[in-house]
């Protein structure tokens, strides 16, 4: 069953810009521009984007705190701008770069609050506090008063207080902005378990594409306000044309190699970089390499994701939504 | 649900608590303050005897209660005033509307844990220390102090209904700090903050004692002193209870509004 339904949702805003001295103009921005997708239950889902290109503004309407000027939206089953406050007690909200903690008391504080907010029942708020203090490391965070804590631990105390109610579904905005490696593996790890066991349903917003390799089974990538890719992982390589190098070392230098479906990209020296469709099998290509040339080294280079997405926002319009 | 705002109340009360530094100099702050204005209404009343209908003592007695009153009740804002801002200011207002509780509630219960603890700390030592310095006129029934507990609580209530109207502007203007700068003026004044009520001439004291500011200086030290009893207390009760109410009322439908904007709008 489908949790999140969204049907042609628009949403506009109307942008007052200077005209002259005295007139004003206005203008209308389609930051959501008809909108379709659906999310099933359990399902991890990756929402990018560059900047401006309607993420935040489609989780607002999600949560029920912005209404869309048009189209349909459920999720979990109700109308979240009408249904607000009931909503909110089966959702959990995460921003990297906001808090709903108690900046002056200790972490605890804030927690015993959630459990009075959403009214969870004591045996599973003892639960829930457990599972979380295990995982996210907060057991002696627990009574450091938040103010104290660095950003990686806020996090993680942002994440536990977000899941204490055990929300079917679960937004989140940024959870790794600004993070060290070790802080951005523990929360990776955390949201993957709680995705796997609790089977919560994950939407996830991020710039940071290894949270979305790691996490996310399905990605879906909107820019001016539409989608324009919805499917696996796998799809963004085909789709933004991936390439993978291969790079190798020949005994003495060589003008650019002459293969079939191969292309160098760039020669230095001994040092040649081939760059080959990512669907396509390396070892053929290697082993027509060794065939004609004495090879000293070799190593193969996966596309980067970053290099994909760069090429599908500069060509969205090109490509088609599926 | 009462217990989340119990909750909320209880958590405001504690952070300020952890704030111990801040809350000593502004003890000290009040404390000075209060002998400056004591000794100066004691010359003005060698002057002008029973000015307003207050002696010497009772004149001192006003400025020690009114230095207790100004943080507690927060007369030049303040308080939950401050975070609400800071808030808006950062846009972690959108974190507030996705919470299954009533805005103005939580707010209003943050600001009575904070009077709560100021009215120990702020609100008591400098009137302590007034009572070892000066000869107050302090009553020793203990009924009296509750009685005036009680208005200094509806006190709160009707400086927090004024202060959160003054904050909701920020949900138009993005930055409240005008409105408030006007309002701590006006308040300061009103309030009987700066001097008794009683010695504002004609119109002027009439148009005092209708607006809502003197519910949270003036007619708490009048339980205190006891200027109001029997009916008179009831009605100054009724006074508080209605400003107070209608306060919390415009506040409500003006949330109603700025929420609809945000929500139809957009931030």
């Amino acid at each position: 069953m489908a949790v999140i339904e969204v049907e042609d949702v628009r949403r506009s805003f109307t942008v007052r810009t200077r005209d002259g001295r005295w007139r004003r103009e206005k203008r209308e921005v389609r930051a959501v521009d008809g909108l379709t997708f659906a999310v099933e239950e359990g399902e991890c889902v990756g929402y990018i984007g560059p900047n401006g290109a309607g993420k935040s503004t489609t989780v607002k309407m999600l949560t029920g705190i912005l209404v869309p000027s048009g189209g349909r939206l459920r999720v979990a089953g109700v109308d979240p701008a009408a249904r607000r406050a009931e909503l909110a007690r089966r959702i959990g909200v995460v921003f990297g770069q906001r808090t709903t903690l108690w900046w002056d008391l200790p972490l605890r504080d804030s927690y015993e609050l959630a459990r009075r907010i959403y009214r969870i029942p004591d045996a599973r708020y003892r639960a829930n506090l457990d599972r979380c203090v295990e995982l996210l490391g907060l057991g002696e965070l627990l009574d450091t008063p938040v103010r104290q804590l660095s950003l990686g631990q806020r996090m993680r105390g942002d994440l536990a207080a977000a899941l204490l109610h055990d929300p079917s579904v679960l937004y989140l905005d940024e959870p790794t902005i600004g993070l060290d490696t070790v802080s951005k593996a523990k929360v990776r790890g955390f949201l993957r378990e709680t995705n796997r066991e609790r089977r919560t349903t994950v939407l996830l917003t991020t710039h940071d594409l290894t949270d979305i390799e790691q996490l996310c089974g399905r990605v879906m990538v909107i820019d001016h306000g539409r989608l324009v890719l919805d499917g696996p992982l796998e799809r963004l390589h085909e789709i933004g044309g991936s390439e993978r190098t291969l790079v190798v070392d020949l005994a003495e230098p060589h003008p650019p190699i002459d293969l079939p479906g191969v292309r160098v990209v760039r020669t230095e020296g001994p040092r040649q970089w081939l760059a080959f469709p990512a669907r396509q099998s390396a070892a053929p290509i290697v082993a027509a390499v060794a065939e004609r040339h004495p090879l000293v080294d070799l190593s193969v280079r996966e596309p980067a994701i970053e290099d994909v997405i760069a090429r599908i926002y500069a060509g969205s319009a090109a490509v088609p939504a599926p | 649900m009462g217990g989340v705002y119990l909750s909320v109340a209880r958590g405001a009360f504690r952070r300020y608590s952890t704030y111990r530094a801040a809350t000593l100099a502004g003890t000290v702050t009040n404390t000075v303050f209060g002998v400056i204005l004591a000794s100066t209404m004691l010359a003005l009343w060698r002057a002008r005897p029973g000015l307003g209908g207050y002696d010497a003592a009772q004149a001192v007695t006003y400025i020690w209660i009114s230095q207790g009153l100004l943080v507690t009740v927060a007369v030049w804002g303040g308080g939950f005033q401050d975070d609400l801002q800071a808030r808006f200011r950062s846009g972690d207002i959108a974190v507030d509307l996705y919470r299954p509780v009533d805005f103005q509630g939580w707010w209003l219960a943050t600001d009575l844990g904070r009077a709560g603890y100021q009215l120990l700390t702020r609100g008591a030592l400098p009137m302590l220390a007034g009572a070892a310095l000066f000869d107050l006129v302090l009553p020793a029934d203990p009924l009296v102090w509750a009685e005036f507990l009680l208005s200094v609580a509806l006190a709160v209530v009707v400086s927090f209904g004024l202060r959160f109207l003054a904050t909701l502007t920020g949900f138009w203007l993005h930055e409240s700090e005008g409105v408030r700068a006007a309002m701590t003026v006006v308040s300061m004044f009103f309030s009987g903050m700066l001097l008794p009520l009683a010695l504002f001439p004609g119109l002027l004291g009439d148009l005092a004692r209708v607006l809502p500011f003197s519910a949270m200086v003036q007619l708490p030290t009048d339980v205190l002193l006891r200027r109001r009893t029997g009916t008179g207390l009831l009605a100054l009760y009724g006074f508080q209870l209605a400003w107070g109410a209608a306060l919390l009322a415009i506040g409500r439908a003006g949330q109603a509004l700025a929420v609809r904007r945000v929500v139809v709008q957009g931030g």
